[in-house]
């Protein structure tokens, strides 16, 4: 399933890291990655492919968003259909 | 493709202004439940909705998950119960607690469809059936009822609106200690749509499919948000923000109908394209007229301002989606947007503004508490006038108005969560008792005359 990742906060180090390893331990995988930083803000977007992934894409998202808690950003991972449909006539 | 500017913009449309998905709501036929008797009858309603939505609360927060919009309410609407219960209306209250039951196990928050169509006349059992409404409510936690008292079609039928403004006063001094929260839940329409995913008004039209999903979007907060980025513009470049917005808002609304009703195994019935707002800062219908450049909300202007906004959320929404329907438009609810809380708290906005305005836009006269002492005729004609510009205008118009027991102008119901609070206000003192008394029909206007 194409999805997206997107992870905001505070700029720090080891964000890219954290996220990648995470995504990589659960089998997913990042097709595209970029990054803006909005003032000290921080913003990265990744496509990834859930498809390889063993876990429910629910419980993925849960535990993802949760490991982001706990490096002190917030780390989505939504079906990328949302965002096509919003923003694709 | 969607870049990566779309990205951040549907989540700050998410996280800071409040978009969300308002209700998905499954309608269910109560047609093939009629049995010999009301507890039969109570039994196997209780069944089938149980068997029907079983599965609606959990899908609906799997899709919240998984899309990361958040689907703030689940609900099911039903049959009109008049017409299952019509063999046994004394015993309607049996069905209407069953199906209460049935809403509190499925973990929604509000069923609706305790209700009566009887726009072109009362037959004897809706004549009963209207009478337990009061009961039924104030014995229930999440039941809703509504009433069509007219039609473009058929006209008013004013001796339901005379029964209905003494069901609504008896229906508050039921809920007195909750401050007439009862009346929260009744809602008098004409041109009652079939397909309206909305409470207090929802019920599942007979001409509707077996079960079906219908939703709610709203999103006030980002039509606002989007409106601040050009303060100078004409009203012209403003309606082509607000449809663009609310295109993106609806296409959200689609995606959600479609894929529920997939897992849910049920027909996708309609997106209903409407700014529903809440009682939370940022999420207002009055604060997007604001916005447009009126100091208060029920200052002159407020009509041209909120035409504007009704006509351009339709015209983005329809585009948006395959179908729509149910109330589509502009809510003005006065108790749940904090805008016309804090208008109508401080005096600047009246009942009768509220009801001009209701000519432009999608409801009626919605979450108003007036006093506790006004008679049963005067609400009876705040209901005739609000179905007659329904009537005369081919829309659906309502009142859900709450005369708060023991209540005075100046005091404040205060009901909670998604219903708010409201100031009393205060309602024309010139009797129309005799007005009301007369009964009858009042014919359908002659453009509606079209075979």
């Amino acid at each position: 399933m194409r999805a997206v990742v997107t992870v905001t906060g505070s700029d720090r180090r080891g964000i890219i890291a954290k996220v990648s390893g995470f995504l990589f331990e659960h089998d997913v995988n990042i097709e595209d990655i970029s990054q803006t930083i909005l003032g000290d803000q921080f913003a990265m977007i990744m496509m990834v492919d859930t498809s390889e992934s063993k876990e429910d894409f629910a419980a993925l998202s849960a535990a993802l968003e949760e490991m982001g808690k706990k490096i002190g950003m917030t780390v989505r991972l939504q079906h990328a259909d949302i965002f096509d449909a919003m923003h694709n006539v | 493709m969607f870049n990566k500017f779309d990205v951040l913009e549907t989540i700050d449309m998410i996280e800071k202004e409040h978009l969300d998905i308002r209700t998905v709501t499954m309608g269910v036929s109560l047609l093939p439940c009629i049995r010999a008797t009301a507890k039969e009858t109570a039994a196997a309603v209780y069944d089938r909705v149980m068997k029907s939505a079983k599965d609606l609360v959990k899908t609906a927060n799997d899709l919240s998950r998984e899309y990361g919009i958040p689907i703030v309410n689940k609900r099911v609407s039903v049959t009109p119960v008049s017409l299952v219960t019509a063999a046994f209306p004394a015993e309607s209250v049996l069905v209407g607690r069953a199906l209460d039951r049935a809403a509190g196990e499925l973990g929604i928050d509000f069923l609706g469809g305790y209700s009566a169509l009887v726009h072109k006349g009362t037959a004897d059992y809706e004549e009963v059936f209207l009478r337990t409404i009061p009961e039924v409510l104030s014995t229930t936690q999440r039941l809703c009822s509504s009433v069509n008292v007219g039609s473009s079609k058929s006209g008013i039928n004013m001796d339901a609106v005379r029964m209905m403004g003494e069901i609504v006063l008896d229906t508050a001094a039921r809920t007195a200690d909750r401050d007439g929260l009862g009346c929260a839940k009744l809602v008098v329409f004409c041109n009652a749509v079939e397909d309206n995913p909305f409470m207090a008004g929802a019920f599942h039209g007979v001409g509707e499919a077996d079960t079906v999903i219908n939703v709610g979007v709203s999103g006030p907060g980002v039509v606002q948000h989007a409106l601040k980025f050009i303060p100078d513009a004409d009203l012209t470049d403003a309606a082509e923000l607000i449809k663009r917005t609310a295109f993106k808002i609806t296409r959200a609304g689609q995606l959600i109908a479609k894929e529920a009703a997939k897992r849910l195994g049920a027909r996708f019935g309609i997106v209903d394209l409407s700014l529903a707002p809440t009682p939370a800062r940022g999420d207002s219908v009055a604060h997007i007229l604001e916005e447009l450049g009126l100091e208060v909300v029920g200052c002159h202007g407020t009509t041209a301002a909120l035409a504007m906004l009704n006509d351009a959320v339709k015209k983005g929404g329809v585009m948006a989606s395959s179908r729509v329907g149910g109330l589509s438009g502009a809510f003005i609810p006065v108790s749940e947007d904090i805008g016309m809380i804090e208008s109508a708290t401080a005096g600047k906005i009246t009942l009768e503004k509220l009801e001009a305005m209701t000519c432009v836009c999608s409801v009626g006269l919605d979450m108003i508490a007036i006093p506790g002492d006004t008679p049963a005729s005067t609400i009876s004609a705040i209901i005739a006038d609000e179905a007659a510009i329904g009537m005369v205008n081919n829309k659906t118009t309502a009142v859900r108005v709450i005369p708060a027991p023991g209540k005075k102008v100046g005091d404040e119901v205060s009901f909670g969560g998604l219903l708010g609070r409201a100031p009393v206000m205060p309602v024309h003192g010139g009797d129309a008792g005799k007005f009301i008394r007369r009964g009858g029909l009042i014919p359908a206007p002659i453009h509606s005359f079209k075979n």
